[in-house]
């Protein structure tokens, strides 16, 4: 058995937020810093070096982890700053940092051997093979798997690695392999893996035409809207578009990844953590889905054999998602 | 390096084409100016017009007739049956293998054998490209999104090749999800192998009817082509020694042929620009060189 088992991971895009997760029960938030070196490089979001201090001192104040995400990919002429996030990380005290690229693994574990390191999503393992791969060379002890397996394959991995494993369990959807896709920069010039961004504010406009409401990304089309209908962000592989004629969301619709139901396979599995989407969204939001997720996994550990989540737990959820639309994504294999 | 001494790989086919088109499409190959030929399903595992065996003695004829062949693996390795496909090409001892997922990279190190890292490893600093040569990598392809700017500033390892992609469809997603599937109302358990039909992608079009992207199974590739056939004269400041031409099911011999009589100064970029666009599939692109969005044009 893993060290952990069923560590709740919940998003920290500011300092409030973090302070909702630790308050409504996470054991651990992530975060990341004011900047492209993580995914959610969003204005107004994110940690300076002042409140990511006072956010360490009041996670550990109640015993609980924060995780550092520098999770995108440094380039050669901005190299350093990742090397020196990576830095500012373990003198701050963080209890991991979650990374991508190989090269910043290799100066993490050579600069600072005793800060714990995890692969992040982004880093794209979806096999034990790549996993191990990143635990041999570079000492990873945690793993974020990409939301593309299902759970028979996430069995597979666990039972082949002797690196623990998070899974998302709540919040957006990638329909793609978190860290291999350019559909944003293809679009828009900056991509997750470099800007940090997908389909960045700065490319978006609503406009309301004749049509209906309008979303675009960098002047592409992404989605159009009917006046009853209710106008999502353009994040793009979750637009309509035409194929063949028809209409329709072609790549995913406008969903949200809900697992609670899957929280008893979770604990057989000895899955060592759950991953809740959603750094970019509202203290309120964080408090509600850390609440629920505190509740679905005490039941869960006090009772696996007869957990069924509660009709309450699911409304509040369903209030905060995205599209009000749920799906286990690729965890339930005709989703693919 | 001189343009004309820059070698041209054939890119691993990213369509699904019949068995007997595949076949012919790589008995052409032969007789093209390519000096590098990647071989192999690089994009979904129940693909099986061409099994190993099959694409094993594609290899051969190719290597025979003077090619430098390449084994690719696939990018999306999920199952522990995508892991035994991705062991016998790592165990096979004839030809070199591109590695495209940091599990191939683990096996070919434990193997002890030199490779190619694909487009598909995002080495985007000279500390992951470094990381790569000491694990035995002799050629990188860099991610189609990089920029010569970037490119510029990468120092590349001594003895290390460094391969562009410089023509195609960019591949830009891939996803667990099959689209091509999907547009048929199909689970990807029985796809009914749909893809098949569609020689260059599935295009999907903006509600304006504006080319955006293709579906390629699990795929997801640009509409526009990538072309740097007018660009060759800002290859020769880069450490760039090979250029990737991704296969198209159209004319494929013909935009060989440009790209060679073009680094061989036979023809201007001018020219080479202008017949390439009669033999693409759809509008051409280089944004991405240019640091700006993927689908744009520059200016010459």
């Amino acid at each position: 058995m893993p060290a952990t088992l069923l560590e709740l991971i919940c998003p920290a895009g500011s300092l409030p937020a973090l302070k909702a997760a630790v308050d409504h029960g996470a054991d651990g938030v992530y975060l990341g810093l004011k900047d492209n070196t993580n995914a959610r490089n969003f204005s107004g979001l994110n940690f300076d070096a002042r409140s990511l201090a006072e956010g360490i001192g009041y996670a550990h104040g109640k015993h609980r982890k924060v995780l550092l995400a520098l999770n995108t990919y440094p380039q050669p002429a901005t190299l350093s700053r990742w090397q020196q996030a990576v830095d500012t990380a373990a003198e701050a005290g963080v209890d991991a940092i979650i990374l991508a690229d190989p090269g910043l693994m290799a100066y993490a574990s050579k600069t600072h051997p005793d800060l714990r390191l995890h692969l992040s999503v982004q880093g794209s393992a979806t096999n034990y093979e790549a996993i191990n791969f990143y635990h041999q060379h570079f000492g990873i002890q945690r793993a974020v798997l990409p939301r593309v397996l299902s759970l028979p394959q996430v069995e597979n991995v666990r039972r082949h690695t002797p690196v623990e494993l998070e899974l998302f369990g709540f919040g957006g959807l990638c329909v793609m392999v978190e860290g291999r896709c350019l559909l944003s920069s293809y679009a828009c010039g900056d991509s997750p893996n470099t800007f940090g961004a997908c389909s960045p504010g700065h490319a978006v406009r609503w406009q309301q035409t004749p049509q209906g409401m309008e979303t675009r990304l960098n002047g592409v089309l992404i989605d159009r809207y009917a006046d009853h209908e209710k106008a999502g962000y353009p994040t793009l592989c979750k637009g309509r578009f035409e194929v063949q004629g028809e209409t329709y969301y072609a790549l995913e619709e406008p969903t949200s990844l809900n697992t609670l139901e899957l929280l008893p396979e979770m604990h057989r599995l000895g899955i060592a953590a759950v991953k809740i989407e959603g750094r970019q969204r509202s203290p309120a939001y964080v408090a509600q889905v850390t609440q629920v997720w505190r509740a679905a996994i005490d039941a869960v550990k006090a009772n696996a054999e007869n957990f069924r989540p509660q009709t309450s737990w699911l409304a509040q959820l369903d209030k905060v998602s995205e599209g009000s639309m749920h799906t286990l994504g690729a965890y339930y294999r005709p989703w693919k | 390096m001189l343009k004309k001494d820059l070698k041209l790989s054939l890119g691993p086919l990213l369509y699904y084409w019949p068995r007997d088109l595949t076949l012919d499409f790589y008995t052409q190959v032969a007789g093209w100016p390519v000096d590098v030929v990647y071989l192999g399903e690089t994009v979904c595992s129940r693909r099986h017009e061409l099994r190993l065996d099959d694409w094993m003695q594609v290899a051969q004829k190719l290597a025979d007739a003077g090619k430098e062949v390449v084994l690719s693996t696939q990018t999306l390795i999920e199952s522990e049956s995508d892991l035994k496909a991705l062991r016998k090409i790592v165990e096979n001892k004839n030809f070199r293998v591109e590695a495209n997922d940091f599990g191939a990279v683990h096996l070919l190190v434990q193997a002890g054998v030199p490779f190619v890292a694909g487009p598909a490893l995002n080495i985007y600093n000279p500390d992951t490209l470094a990381c790569m040569a000491t694990l035995n990598a002799i050629r990188w392809v860099p991610p189609v999104e990089m920029p010569r700017s970037m490119l510029i500033s990468m120092p590349v390892p001594e003895n290390m090749e460094t391969e562009l992609f410089s023509f195609g469809r960019l591949p830009l997603a891939f996803s667990a999800r099959c689209f091509t599937a999907r547009r048929y109302n199909l689970q990807k358990d029985d796809c009914q192998f749909r893809c098949i039909d569609h020689a260059d992608g599935l295009d999907l079009n903006t509600r304006e009817g504006e080319a955006f992207l293709v579906m390629n199974g699990i795929q997801t590739q640009s509409a526009n082509v990538h072309t740097l056939a007018h660009r060759l004269n800002e290859l020769t400041e880069t450490a760039v020694t090979h250029l990737r031409l991704s296969p198209q099911s159209q004319r494929m011999a013909d935009i060989v042929k440009l790209f060679r009589d073009a680094l061989d100064e036979k023809i201007s970029a001018a020219d080479a620009k202008a017949k390439l666009e009669t033999c693409m599939v759809s509008a051409g692109c280089d944004g991405y060189w240019l640091g700006t969005s993927g689908s744009s044009m520059g200016a010459d």
